[in-house]
């Protein structure tokens, strides 16, 4: 198909994990009504939890995960050569996700912890980016299928890729959730990059900032508003802590 | 203005089963205990309360809704079709404020009695039936005296006082005449009168006039370089919760949806905020507005300046939702007033 005189690129695309729980890879998947569709636009070469073909032969890398071990590191950049586009899926591969609440833990402590008497080999979870130059980064623990799909789009037709710049607060207004801090609960949206329909708000447990900060977020504003509520030091810095996705911002 | 009153549960009547009512109905209440209202769909009247304060959002959406398609376009080799769809079902709202009925006739100037008429807000509009109601007393902060917001002579369908055992009811259109047909209404007597007057009288005493805005105009453009804008836009979370809750605030942003078997695309329209941060972001990437003071300034231009140099009045009604909400604490009243102050120094 062409239209209005625009070719049509069918991209090849690989998809890798990392450290992860799979769910955004899952994400992939899920939506029905446009799987299809979806599997159509684009040639997937390799996916090992939804396909059997394997090749080396790609133009885009989709990742998932963070990482946390020494032979991911080799592997990565063996991925960025190949990739002319990669892009980072999801809090763990974007922001390290909740696997980097390790990093505040001692890593044998924690080995023994998980794997008893029988350690792995294991180093500090790092964001991709940490690691390779990153392209296009979809944050958001799962992704949104919606914006992988607007990412399909934007490879195939070269359509622009935009994710919301704003905070959380504007979708959560749009569906008339009342603000948690009315009721005097803690949430995040203030300082979280929309984009995911602020589901947390509405159902009650406030955003944890699993899509990373919004453009420039008002952190001193914030910071004050939070204490001057009254909210605990250390549930809020847990809270900031959960997705890795704060980890430069200081809580004076 | 045609005057009548109704014995107050004949309103119940009125109800109008076949299409959709929408009142203010409590949703929770917050960490004080004040009760929390929304204009929501409702079956009953009893899940209704006419004495409510105030809302957490304003009505606006039913008329400007948060996100809307304006057009679908299907693909056809070369070519397109292109399907706009306007058409909505009648709706009744019930127990609008003044402020939020003014609120309506500055939308309709916008988007009804304009060079462009904005369709999709006018059907919206002319299917609706606007039943308003008097405020008992002035709301928390609202500052609705001082932009002559609390009373209202047009917009509305009915617009009902309470004077005690009846309502004093305005019929503001030919459809709320018929309607009335339904229930028994009763002529205005001289007492009738008497009652409404000295009810509006006592409303009107117990309002403070909180802050003066007829010369904002001139005081916003000598106070552009203020410290105040800092003041305030250091504050400012850029979250843009001020213009969702807004009854007046109506700038959005249009984006282009391209279904996943590239066959068909739709143009959605998306209400947006002055205060977020690409707002003023153009093509190639120039931010007009990269700091939050500007952008909150801009703001109360266009509310205070901007609209009053296009249609004579500001767009502000005085309803307070964004200063209640905000965060930040940021209230149009003090930084009004900061501003003010500014002149005086
Ligand atoms: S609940 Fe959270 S996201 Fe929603 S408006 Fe309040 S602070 Fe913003
Ligand atoms: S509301 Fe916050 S935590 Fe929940 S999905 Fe959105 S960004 Fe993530
Ligand atoms: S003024 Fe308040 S509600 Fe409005 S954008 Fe700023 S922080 Fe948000
Ligand atoms: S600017 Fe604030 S006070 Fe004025 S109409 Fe809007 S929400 Fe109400």
């Amino acid at each position: 198909m062409k239209y209005l005189g625009i070719e049509p690129q069918k991209p090849k695309i690989a998809i890798f994990d990392f450290t992860s729980c799979e769910g955004c890879e899952l994400q992939l998947i899920n939506k029905e009504e446009t799987l299809a569709d979806f599997l159509n636009a684009v040639e997937i070469v390799r996916f090992r939890e939804a396909s059997s073909s394997y090749s080396d032969d790609y133009d885009i890398a989709l990742i998932e995960g963070s990482v946390s071990r020494n032979d991911e590191v080799k592997r990565l950049e063996n991925i960025r050569k190949t990739a002319k586009i990669l892009v980072t899926l999801g809090s763990c591969a974007c922001f390290g996700g909740v696997n980097q609440l390790k990093n505040e833990f001692d890593l044998k402590s924690m080995n023994r912890e998980v794997y008893g008497n029988d350690p792995k080999e294991t180093i500090n979870v790092r964001p991709i980016k940490d690691i390779v130059p990153v392209d296009i980064e979809i944050p958001g623990c799962p992704v949104s299928k919606a914006e992988v799909e607007s990412l399909i789009c934007h490879l195939v037709w070269d359509s622009p890729f935009q994710i919301p710049v704003y905070s959380v607060c504007v979708e959560c207004k749009q569906r008339f959730t009342t603000c948690l801090f009315e009721k005097g609960q803690l949430c995040l949206g203030p300082i979280t990059r929309a984009g995911c329909n602020a589901p947390c708000p509405a159902g009650g447990s406030g955003c944890w900032g699993c899509r990373g900060p919004s453009v420039e977020a008002n952190y001193k504003s914030f910071f004050s508003i939070v204490k001057e509520k009254g909210f605990n030091d250390i549930e809020f810095r847990e809270r900031l802590n959960f997705f890795g996705a704060f980890g430069e911002v200081k809580i004076s | 203005m045609l005057f009548k009153t109704i014995k107050k549960q004949d309103l119940f009547d009125l109800y109008f089963s076949d299409v959709q009512c929408i009142g203010p109905k409590k949703v929770g209440t917050n960490y004080k205990g004040k009760p929390i209202y929304q204009f929501l769909p409702f079956s009953s009247f009893d899940e209704i309360n006419l004495d409510y304060e105030t809302t957490e959002y304003s009505a606006k959406t039913y008329f400007l809704p948060y996100k809307e398609t304006l057009s679908s376009f299907q693909f056809k080799d070369d070519d397109w079709d292109q399907e706009i769809n306007y058409r909505t079902r009648p709706r009744v709202i019930i127990g609008l404020h003044p402020c939020d009925i003014n609120a309506l006739v500055k939308l309709d100037k916008v988007f009804e009695k304009t060079l462009f008429p904005n369709p999709y807000y006018i059907t919206r509009r002319q299917n609706t039936f606007v039943v308003g109601i008097d405020c008992k007393k002035s709301c928390d902060h609202g500052f609705c005296s001082s932009l002559g917001s609390y009373t209202v002579t047009h917009g509305f369908d009915l617009f009902l006082t309470d004077i005690g055992d009846r309502y004093f009811v305005k019929i503001g259109s030919d459809r709320a005449f018929n309607a009335l047909q339904k229930i028994e209404t009763r002529e205005i007597t001289k007492d009738d009168n008497e009652l409404y007057l000295q009810t509006r009288n006592k409303f009107e005493d117990g309002l403070e006039k909180t802050v003066r805005v007829e010369n904002l105009p001139n005081l916003l453009d000598i106070e552009f370089e203020s410290d105040v804008w800092k003041k305030w836009g250091d504050k400012c979370l850029s979250c843009g919760t001020c213009a969702m809750v807004c009854p007046t605030c109506y700038c959005y942003g249009v984006t282009e949806h391209i279904s996943m078997d590239f066959n068909k695309s739709d143009k959605i329209k998306q209400l947006y905020s002055c205060n977020l941060n690409d707002f003023a972001q153009v093509a190639g990437g120039h931010n007009f507005r990269p700091e939050p003071a500007t952008r909150l300034k801009y703001r109360y231009y266009h509310q205070h300046r901007g609209f009053v140099e296009s249609f004579g009045q500001p767009m502000c009604v005085g309803c307070n939702r964004c200063g209640r909400i905000c965060l930040a604490g940021i209230n149009p009243t003090d930084v009004i007033t900061d501003l003010q102050r500014e002149q005086k120094r």
